[in-house]
């Protein structure tokens, strides 16, 4: 091949990793659009039994690229072997889901009434930031925005995580344990095992 | 002659090193692992360097396989 590969339009995508994280910034709800990650993954993988969505789809290991590789923010070293081992990635996938639940659980609270909306985020599960900027009321009931906060958090966590092992080891050393990954990844197994 | 060898156990599919090749010699077999088309590959290592799992390497293949 002479010369470089001919770009795509999804070959940008990591623009709109970016673009989420602004709107978040101004609106919360904007959050929402972030379950068309966790969605197309899934219906690539349980539909089309691939991983196009990783391999060529995915904004935040495009922007862990453009800034490890392009931009020179990575040693580029390798990554010690317990991070992309089964245990560790299964592992962290547990915990993901985890907290995934725990936070749906705390939309259902507010929900139900039982606890009112809390206008923050909480980075690493642990530091509550406030975010009371980003949400003045809307025509949407309080657990929307709930739901926004918490996702948004959830959404700007492994982005840290993710920058933070890219500017570590490898660019995209987040892929070799993103939750979403070890999920599809998961799932092409499986049916590619039961399909024969 | 010095090609690119997938150990699938430790390979999560991500497909960087398909995007990377510059032959276009490997690509994700059903979401599951990289397979290097060996008739394609040159060896020129771009893709262990940028496999983050470490799986893919480039490696002395012997003729045949």
């Amino acid at each position: 091949m002479a010369g470089k590969k001919k770009k795509h339009w999804y070959d940008y995508l990591w623009i709109w990793t970016i673009i989420y994280f602004v709107l978040g910034f101004f609106n919360i709800l904007f959050a929402w659009l972030g379950m068309i990650d966790f969605i197309l993954p899934l219906i690539f993988a349980i539909v089309g039994g691939n991983k196009w969505f990783c391999n060529h789809m995915c904004g935040r290991g495009q922007l862990f690229w453009v800034l490890g590789r392009n931009m020179k923010c990575s040693r580029r070293k390798q990554a010690p072997k317990w991070i992309s081992s089964k245990w560790f990635r299964y592992g962290f996938l547990t915990f993901f889901l985890t907290m995934f639940g725990t936070m749906v659980f705390q939309t259902y609270l507010v929900f139900s009434g039982a606890e009112s909306l809390r206008k923050a985020i909480k980075l690493f599960w642990t530091f509550k930031v406030p975010w009371q900027w980003a949400y003045n009321g809307s025509i949407f009931p309080d657990w929307v925005a709930q739901f926004s906060f918490g996702f948004y958090s959830l959404m700007l966590t492994s982005t840290l995580i993710g920058l933070i092992v890219m500017a570590l080891y490898k660019e995209r050393t987040w892929c070799s344990f993103c939750p979403m990954g070890t999920m599809t990844q998961g799932i092409c197994k499986i049916k590619n095992r039961s399909g024969k | 002659m010095k090609k690119a060898v997938n150990y699938l156990d430790r390979c999560v599919a991500c497909g960087v090193c398909a995007g990377q090749c510059p032959r276009e010699a490997i690509s994700i077999y059903k979401g599951c692992y990289a397979v290097v088309d060996v008739s394609k590959c040159v060896g020129c290592g771009i893709c262990e360097k940028a496999c983050p799992a470490g799986s893919i390497r480039v490696e002395e293949v012997h003729d045949g396989r």
